[in-house]
């Protein structure tokens, strides 16, 4: 039975406090703040270059666990580092504290995730690392101005990929990192949303069976640079996983469930008009192509699901 | 008789190190392939993984020494190269870790062979650095680093440098002193404030947004840096009373009544030791001043040893293109404010991927120096770039073989 089942189960301590720079409505601090709730304070976190980086300026931090901040593509190479490290001191000088028992935990962006870090979180994963590595994927290099990265989307605006003329926005499509982290045969491999957040307390608590690399990625809602009004984060969050656009699932030593089924499909325009970046496909001309290519590979996705679950 | 390589593996391995961060590179590989031999048997009691590159190897073994364990890692030219921006990471962590390079030059065009200009690269990083002559230094100088970077009043790691192939792969004498004696002289490193013994949670290496607390920080780590030649003092003292070898910033070699020095880095010093005692035949007053410790540079101890200096021939095994050596301006900074400083400072650039350093150009950058002081030759800031007629015909052969013309510099 799950541990998490209403909004009366969610863990009253608080290991993110209010009050940092991260910008109005950032997804990012929702995710920290509920994964932390979950994994305690007990945990050390890791993390890069990129938006998450600004909760900690010197002299002040906004995260009440240990926080250690390294190079943009090194985040795993650290969280193995700070791990091997504690594991040597217990096993050789018999230091058995509760720093020793650290979980480690690396919170990272899409960019750190996907393309510049995507090297050593692979090596580490390969490696069985047992750590934690949780991207909050924003889809684009938002720290930064909201640049293209590996995680952005089929025809989203950046500010390298403008919609100019012909151009329709970003012309490749998104890396699909659950199953990349899939195929290396992690333990444990979740996607999750702040607007269904049972959910996500409910995978990282079962995250902690897992002795290995725990790998979540969970849809960030960035007001910023997907232009979005901030008080609408959680709205466009659900209209994520409604419209089938992010299905929220996990894979335990590589076997899929899907967490949540839509019975029925929303558009996916009822997702994409409420973000600035998808406005050209309906300003100042409707971009019927492009929208139906979005909703097709949509309803392709959630077809194999349905024939491999009613089939499995 | 141990090679470069495996008196810096022992070195490590007498240090007790904790964990050893490994990725291969030539001619780097042998430090670390012995390291895992030991760990798997249990002759060394640590953790040894292999990375997937440089750069998440200084990452991870910087991360290693963050959380209190004794860390190490060996690199080479490229590797040092990929993993730069780790370097900067490591030794604002202040994690006093201990990385040997193994000297090779930066493709393009690839070599094997040794050129200082990788590691030179790495002098702005923060990390210290030793450079060792012979395959002792080498052990001896990975012990002191440990006792050195671990220090509360320094906390910066430590390269220490070794010349791939003619040190590397160079067997010679080398005493190994025993783990028990290693450990009197260091202890297990237990620092306050790593992740594993810290009281309290810390957050290490926040983002900074004003000058004035980055500034803070940079000159903190700049004066620590300044401070470890003192502390070099007192630990190389202690070392020499237990182990009889004694070490200083620098080494003076038959430099008490010369008129020239000859100064130098690394395995070539040896080379020129040897030519320096042909050149007194010759009727040459030269001596040797070999630089050990490049970061923090020992200004006063050079500027001392060339008191009473007339010339000074700087070789440079290492070309900082369109300007030149990069031991040169290094020493000049040295010598500037020196009452009676030499007259004449030129500098040598030779022995290059590994080409052979003779006892002509050594006579030549001898003879340029005297020139200069004599007033027979304008002394110019620019380095005299080695090559040798040997060196144009061999070149010249090399071409005509591949049935090419070449049309020399």
């Amino acid at each position: 039975m799950s541990r998490y089942r209403g909004v009366r189960d969610i863990p009253d301590e608080e290991y993110v406090a209010p009050g940092s720079a991260l910008c109005a409505g950032c997804a990012a601090e929702i995710i920290a703040r509920h994964m932390l709730k979950v994994l305690g304070r007990d945990t050390i976190m890791v993390n890069v270059p990129g938006c998450y980086a600004i909760s900690t300026l010197f002299p002040y931090t906004a995260v009440k666990v240990p926080f250690v901040f390294g190079v943009f593509g090194g985040g795993a190479a650290v969280a193995q580092g700070i791990r091997d490290g504690l594991d040597i001191l217990r096993e050789k000088r018999g230091i058995n504290n509760e720093r020793v028992n650290y979980k480690v935990v690396v919170y990272v962006g899409d960019g750190a995730a996907y393309d510049i870090g995507f090297q050593s979180t692979s090596a580490a994963i390969h490696r069985g690392l047992d750590f934690y590595f949780v991207c909050y994927d924003n889809e684009a290099y938002g720290n930064t101005g909201f640049q293209l990265s590996g995680a952005t989307p089929y025809a989203s605006r950046t500010s390298t990929s403008e919609p100019v003329g012909d151009s329709i926005g970003n012309e490749y499509r998104k890396k699909d990192i659950f199953e990349i982290w899939r195929a290396h045969g992690a333990p444990y491999v979740a996607t999750i949303s702040v607007s269904h957040i049972t959910d996500m307390l409910n995978k990282f608590e079962k995250a902690k069976e897992f002795r290995g690399p725990k790998l979540f990625v969970a849809l960030s809602i960035c007001p910023t640079g997907w232009g979005a009004s901030e008080e609408e984060t959680i709205r466009i969050a659900r209209l994520a996983v409604e419209t089938g656009m992010w299905p929220l699932k996990e894979a335990v030593y590589g076997e899929v469930r899907h967490t949540f089924i839509p019975r029925r499909l929303k558009p996916v325009e009822e997702y994409l008009k409420t973000q600035r970046r998808f406005r050209h496909l309906f300003k100042p001309v409707r971009r019927e192509e492009e929208i139906r290519r979005i909703q097709e590979a949509v309803e392709e996705y959630w077809r194999r699901v349905r024939e491999s679950e009613a089939g499995g | 008789m141990l090679t470069g390589n495996a008196a810096a593996a022992w070195g490590a391995r007498v240090s007790d190190i904790d964990y050893v961060a490994a990725y291969p590179i030539t001619p780097q590989s042998e430090i670390v392939e012995l390291l895992s031999k030991w760990v798997a048997s249990g002759e060394l009691k640590a953790k040894f993984v292999e990375y997937e590159s440089e750069h998440s190897m200084i990452a991870g073994a910087g991360a290693a020494s963050l959380a209190g364990a004794r860390a190490f890692t060996a690199t080479s030219s490229q590797g040092l190269a990929y993993g730069f921006e780790n370097l900067f990471a490591v030794s604002g962590w202040r994690a006093p870790m201990v990385m040997v390079n193994v000297s090779r030059g930066l493709g393009m065009p690839m070599t094997l062979q040794v050129d200082n200009t990788d590691v030179f690269s790495a002098r702005d990083t923060g990390w210290l650095q030793l450079h060792a002559e012979t395959c002792q230094e080498i052990l001896d100088f990975i012990i002191l680093a440990y006792r050195w970077g671990e220090d509360e009043r320094i906390l910066l790691p430590v390269i220490v440098n070794m010349d791939g192939f003619f040190l590397s792969f160079t067997r010679e004498p080398v005493y190994i002193p025993s783990q028990e004696e290693v450990a009197d002289f260091l202890p297990p490193y237990e620092p306050p404030h790593g992740i594993a013994f810290s009281p309290e949670e810390l957050a290490y290496a926040p983002t900074i947004i004003l000058g004035h607390s980055y500034s803070y920080f940079r000159y903190q780590m700049h004066l620590a840096a300044l401070k470890a030649k003192e502390v070099f003092y007192e630990i190389a003292r202690e070392f020499g009373e237990r182990f009889g070898r004694y070490y200083g910033p620098i080494e003076k070699y038959m430099l008490d009544d010369a008129d020239i020095a000859i100064v130098s880095m690394n395995s070539f010093t040896s080379i020129l030791k040897g030519a320096v005692k042909r050149l007194r035949e010759e009727g040459y007053r030269v001596g040797v001043l070999k630089i050990n410790m490049f970061r923090p540079f020992p200004n006063e101890e050079v500027a001392d040893a060339l008191s009473g200096v007339e010339g000074v021939a700087v070789f440079d095994l290492n070309l900082s293109t369109g300007a030149g050596g990069i031991i040169y301006p290094e020493l000049l900074r040295s010598i500037y404010h020196m009452e009676s400083r030499p007259r004449v400072v030129l500098d040598f650039v030779g022995g290059l991927g590994g080409k052979e350093l003779t006892y002509g150009e050594i006579r030549f950058m001898v003879r340029k120096v005297v020139e200069a002081m004599r007033g027979e030759a304008e002394p110019t800031p620019y380095p005299y770039l080695l090559f040798t007629e040997e060196d144009v015909q061999r070149l010249a052969a090399d071409m005509e073989i591949a049935g090419k013309k070449w049309g020399g510099f």
